[in-house]
Parts: structure tokens; sequence; C-alpha cells
């Protein structure tokens, strides 16, 4: 017997509990398989490049902490990197050790919440999330310590950053660092010990090398892929050759290997933290950089590697306190691009899956 | 301190005989009767409830702990008020019905699915002599009533008119039917062994508890239990990330809390079930029976919170591949092998043969483990011709 069907189309979102902010999926299914999907987005658009152009060179700071809200030292980062090179200012040695520091624990920060919202949406009631949670508490309090904010830190400055670490910064950095490799470990054994976990990972929403370069795809996504691109060996910006770390690769490029790939990151990132400590100078941490910037007449892109792929800020100067145009390139509405492709034929609970495995952010992808 | 063992028998014979002493003759038997039944209707209706609401808290704060937090311990001495709060917030919220909903279907499905849950309470035997009624065919009208708990899903997916929902209801229809087979297959086992369908009998049968001498049907029991039960890591049809609540997505206020209490009236019933089939009911040393009861009830749903606390959920052909392939063979397996001990030994089984049953329950099961695989991915071709479509 032959039953007449019909497709539905189904709202995932913008108010979802696993689309991560307020991000919507039109999907069209034939019976569980998604035959159709289209992402639509720009809930959350807040003109964050047009609220630039009104803004001192200084003051886009705090724009950038509401971008990638949970990664908010990259961003503060890579703009702080794109004015200095407008205006070419050389920070002090120190001030970059202090932001390598902080750009690889928030990437740590970011890995963390990016892994136990993926494991939320597998199913794992909350759990997981909650033991990741427990690492990042550390992280934030590490980042009150420096800046006294926990989410928008405002921490980097046009030539340095705002302070230096204060003395109880590295006790708490030095057993942070100790403990940190025994919890990746726990997570590692979390993860490859469950069987329902691989189940339902494992070759699930594999993106092709080629297919991850044509659609502009960076970081730990691409790398899942299995490419050897990272910004931070690229075009090493700050002092990022000076430190030894791996590139993490998967092999397949599946939600597993993507997985796998940030929870090596996290280790590697540890690596770095615990080079960066050791040879962190003294000195002072700002240089001396007028309260109103007024760059020359010109334009400079500057490049990191952001915990969710190559984040970019294009800055544009006409000689006044304020810039031009500021244009931000964010990986995570890069990497969006790429999900349909991804999610065609599978099953509705691995869309979510997939989708929560390529760790966007909703406040960078609408900016 | 006697009383306390013998305690409902003797309230139940000191409210009869007063009962007796003022009616008058002419209506008494039938006086007894109804007031009697009433009693114990609401005796059995609202002890279940009361005990829910331990489940809840319970629930609640072994789930906090489990995940670093603390839980509810806000509204009275350590949250344990925290049920009665949200109780009464339920009671208080509009009563939303959306505009499009099949009104009558819609508001009778929370109602209705109450009713099989409660049910199930009419033959658990509590006690030696606390039971409502010892029907001889108990555990299989158990299995009858909390098997129509699908349709009332079902009711509740469709009613509401929601596309989340409707996908719930769809694979809670998938789910509980699929399940429905070797749960029942796996109290076969027990069955044979009791020679008796009846409840007490089960329980009187249990020189030692049965989780010992059917180990295998025990575990197939609470796995199936778990996917009757929509919990982690089956819990599908209410799958948050995916389909943020499932079947009742729609509805609000009280009916919302009717399907939020009858999931755990239903996670008290299976509990009550397990511990009368497998871990030999209210029998138990120095304790008063229905102490003893409640006890190991608690005990099986703190097993099933553990495992709620773990898991990831599986995909729904992941737990459709589980119940026919994995479940299902060795419900069958365990069928085979108590109906040859119950041929060997019909005069009672050695007790060495728990220690040979315990084996081949593991054996059976890294047998399963290295034959069983869940189905990997697979990714669908989409037709041409849907591509685009909605």
């Amino acid at each position: 017997m032959a039953f007449r069907t019909e497709p539905i189309t189904v709202n995932f979102g913008p108010q979802h509990p696993s689309t991560h902010g307020v991000f919507r999926m039109r999907v069209t299914f034939d019976g569980e398989v998604i035959v159709d999907m289209e992402p639509v987005f720009g809930y959350l658009h807040r003109g964050s490049e047009k609220l630039a152009e009104e803004r001192t060179y200084t003051q886009v700071i705090t724009l950038t902490d509401r971008l990638d809200y949970v990664a908010s030292m990259s961003n503060n980062l890579a703009y702080v990197l794109a004015v200095e090179k407008l205006c070419g200012i050389n920070p002090p040695e120190r001030a970059q050790y202090i932001r390598v520091i902080m750009a690889e624990l928030v990437r740590i920060a970011s890995h963390l919440m990016g892994l136990g919202f993926l494991l939320n949406d597998l199913g794992a009631f909350a759990t997981p999330l909650m033991y990741m949670f427990r690492e990042r508490e550390k992280i934030m309090d590490l980042f009150e310590m420096v800046c006294g904010a926990r989410i928008t830190f405002s921490y980097m400055r046009i030539g340095g950053v705002a302070e230096d670490l204060p003395p109880e910064f590295y006790p708490a950095m030095t057993r942070f660092l100790k403990e940190m490799p025994g919890y990746i470990d726990e997570y590692e054994a979390l993860l490859r010990e469950n069987e329902i976990l691989l189940a339902r990972t494992k070759n699930v929403g594999i993106l092709q090398p080629d297919k991850a370069i044509n659609g502009s795809v960076s970081g730990p996504n691409l790398r899942g892929s299995g490419v050897p691109w990272d910004l931070r060996r690229a075009d090493p910006y700050e002092i990022y050759d000076r430190f030894e770390f791996d590139l993490p690769l998967g092999k397949v490029g599946d939600t597993y290997d993507r997985f796998l790939v940030r929870l090596e990151e996290m280790r590697q990132s540890v690596r770095i933290l615990n080079q960066a400590m050791e040879q962190i100078p003294k000195g002072p941490v700002r240089a001396s950089v007028p309260m109103l910037v007024r760059p020359p007449i010109g334009d400079a892109y500057a490049h990191v590697e952001a915990p969710k792929g190559e984040l970019g800020f294009y800055v544009v100067s006409d000689n006044s306190i304020a810039p031009y145009r500021c244009k931000i390139r964010s990986p995570s509405f890069i990497n969006l691009t790429v999900l349909r492709d991804m999610v065609l034929g599978w099953k509705l609970a691995d869309m979510i899956v997939i989708f929560g495995s390529l760790d966007v952010n909703m406040g960078e992808v609408d900016r | 301190m006697d009383w306390v063992y013998d305690l409902f028998p003797k309230l139940h014979a000191a409210i009869e005989g007063w009962l007796r002493s003022i009616l008058p003759p002419s209506i008494e038997s039938a006086g007894v009767y109804i007031v009697m039944g009433v009693l114990s209707a609401f005796l059995l209706i609202n002890v279940p409830l009361i005990l829910v609401m331990v489940l809840i808290y319970m629930e609640r704060r072994l789930l906090g702990r489990f995940q670093h937090r603390l839980g509810p311990n806000r509204v009275g001495w350590q949250g344990t008020l925290q049920v009665i709060a949200d109780g009464i917030k339920l009671l208080t919220k509009e009563d939303i019905i959306p505009a499009n909903v099949d009104r009558w279907v819609y508001n009778l499905a929370p109602v209705l699915f109450a009713i099989p849950v409660l049910l199930v309470f009419a033959v658990v035997p509590f006690g030696e002599e606390i039971y409502l009624t010892d029907l001889n065919i108990g555990i299989l009208y158990i299995v009858a009533l909390t098997a129509t708990s699908t349709i009332f899903v079902f009711m509740a997916g469709w009613a509401s008119n929601n596309k989340y929902s409707l996908i719930g209801a769809m694979r809670s229809v998938a789910q509980l039917i699929s399940y429905e087979v070797p749960l029942v297959l796996s109290i076969v086992g027990v069955v044979l062994v009791v020679g008796s369908l009846s409840m007490r009998e089960i329980v009187d049968k249990q020189s030692i508890p049965f989780i010992l001498l059917q180990p295998l049907g025990f575990l197939v029991f609470i796995v199936a239990v778990s996917a009757e039960l929509n919990r982690s890591p089956f819990d599908l049809l209410e799958a948050e990330s995916e389909l943020v609540t499932g079947y009742h997505i729609e509805y609000s206020g009280m009916k919302f809390g009717m399907f939020y209490l009858v999931e755990y009236i239903a996670g008290l019933a299976y509990s009550a079930v397990i511990t009368t089939l497998f871990l030999g009911g209210w029998k138990g040393p120095i304790l008063p029976q229905y102490v003893w009861f409640v006890a190991k009830v608690l005990l099986v749903f703190a097993v099933l919170i553990w495992i709620r606390a773990t898991l990831p959920r599986v995909r729904i052909d992941q737990i459709m591949g589980f119940a026919w392939k994995f479940l299902f063979p060795l419900a069958l397996i365990n069928i085979f092998i108590t109906a040859l001990e119950v041929l060997l030994w019909p005069e009672g089984f050695p007790a060495w043969l728990v220690v040979v049953n315990l084996g081949v329950a593991l054996g059976l099961l890294v047998v399963m483990q290295v034959l069983f695989r869940f189905p990997g991915a697979t990714r669908h071709v989409v037709p041409q011709a849907l591509v685009g479509r909605g």
C-alpha cells in the first residue's frame, strides 16, 4: 500500500531552544528527512558597522564586544590591530603577550561553550554543558580580575591594553593551567566512550574540504575538514610566531571531527598559554597614543584567528576622529553559508547537531 | 510500635466497623460498600499524586547535583515546597486555546491522558494486604492500560494543529508501539516463573528478587520502560533541542501541568511495576512493608534520573533499530531460557542458577554489543522534485 504523503514546512526559530540565539531555519521535511532548508537571519541586527562611523576610534572597541559576545577579547584584538595598522602604532611587547594570553583564554572559553551547547543539542540534558561551564567560570573569573567585566570586556586599547595584569592574576592563572588539561581529558573520555554520541556524530554532516574552501569557511570548521589553515600560522599577527603549537586537523570533516578539533585546540591553547606565561616580559602595557586617534587617510585590513574562524576588520580613515567605514568580516556569518548544503538529506535530529557543530554566534552573524 | 506494620488494614477495619455501627441496618451493606469504595478511590488517586510531588522534587534536586548545581532550594526547607509553588503558578496561569485547534480533542487529551496511569495503581500491591484489587490478570491489565496512552499523546499532538507537536506525536506512535513489544515480552519471563499474572502472586513467589533470576528480563524491561516513559535517552517525542517540547507544545497553564504530572505518575507507575516484578515488591526486613515498597520505587526512579542526566538522545531510526534489533531478540532469548529452566526444574530453582543467569545475561549483552550497531549516518538522496518546495 502506498501512502500519499506530502512535505511539510516547519519554521525552526527565531525562538527555538537550539538555534543559539535568534536564527531561523525554514525547513521542508519529507517525513523526518530534510529536503530543503532556507536560513533566515537578521533578527539581531544592530547596525554595528554604521554605529562605528559615529564613534571615535576608541569608542568602537565597545561595539566589537557585542559581536561574538562569548569571545569578546578576540573581537577587541582584531579591531585594535586594524587601527594600529592604519596608524602605524607598535604596541609594547608586554601588551602583545597579554593580548595573546587573553585571546587564547577566550578561545578556550568559546570552545567550551560551543562544545557544551553541541552536547545539549545532542540531547544530553544540560549535564555536559554545566561541566563545561564549570571551567568557563574560572576563565570568566580571570577576565574579571584583569578588566572587571565578564562578558563585554573592552580590555584592549589602541596601542596596548587598558591595564596591566593584577598580581592576583598569576596564581589563579597557574592553577587554571595546571587543572585544565585534566578537564580536557575528562571531556575527551566523555566523548570517545559514549556509543550514542559516536552514533549521532560520526559521519554526520560531512563538509568536504573543497566545499569548505569554496564557501570560505574558516576556523575549527575548516580544520575539521582537514584543511591546515590557521591565521596564527598562515599570517602570524602579534607574536604568534614565537610559540610552538600544533594545528589539530580532522580526517573526515564530520561533526565528530569538528568536535575533536575544538577539543584539541583547547589543549593547544593551554600549551600557548603556558609558553606565554613563561616568556612574558616586564614593561609598559600601552604605547603612548593620543586619546583621540586621528589616523592618516587610508585603509587597513587586519584579521585574527578568532575562536569561530577568521575575524577581520576593514577600517577606512578620512583623517577624522571616527572611522569612515568599518567593515566586519565575521566568521560565523560566512560559516553559515555552507549550512544548507550540509543538512540536505539528513534527518531533523541531525540538522540540529550539524548546526550546533558549526558553532555560530548570532551576535556575530547579524552584527 | 506494632501498629505501624499493619496500619492500613487496621485503619480499614476500624472505619468499616465504625460505619456499621452508625448506619441503619437497611442500608448498612450498601453504605459501607459505597463509602469504603469512595475512600479507597480517594486514597488511590491522592497517594500517587503526593508521591509524584516527591518524585518531582527528587528529580530536580538530583539532576541539580548531577549537574554541579544546587537545584531548587528556596521555597520551604531545602526547596521542598517548590513543587507546590509551581503547581499554584500553573493553576493561576492563563489557559490559552490557540485559534485553530480541534477544541474537543484538544481539551479532552490532557484529561484522558491521566486516566489510564491512575488506574494502574488499582492492582499495585503496596503491601501484603494493601491493594485495591487482586486481578488475576494484573500485569496484563497494566500493560493494556498503559498502551492506550499512545492514543492520548497522538490526540494532543494532532489537535494542537502545530507542526512540532505533529512530528512529536508521529514519533510517539512509532516509538511507543515498537517498545511495547520488548516490554511485554520481557514480562513473559517473570510470568513463566511465577505461573500467574496476578501482581500479588508475583510478589509472593519472590523468595529472592527476580532481578537475580531474570537479569536479562530486567534489563530489557527497564530500557523499554524508559522509552515508554519518554525519558532520556529515548525522549524523542519531547526532544527539547529539536521539537521544543513535542506533543504538548501548545498547552499552557494547568493543561500543560496535567501532561507534566501524568508523565511523572507514569514514571511512578512503572517504577512500582518494576519494583513488583523484579525487586520483590513490598518484601524486606524490619521496616513496614509499605515503607519498603516506596523506598524501592524511589530507588528505581533515581536510576531513571541518573540515566537522564547522563546520556544524550538517540535518533529516530536508531531508536527503532534498538527496539527491534537489540531488545526484541534479547527478550525472545530470555523467554526461551526461562521456559527451559521452568521445564527442567518445575519444583523450584537451585540457588546456583542465579549465577548462571547473571553469566548468561552478561554474555548475551557482550555478544549483542558486537552484533548490534546503532545505525550510523545515512544521508538520504533528496528527490530533485522536492527541492525548493515549500
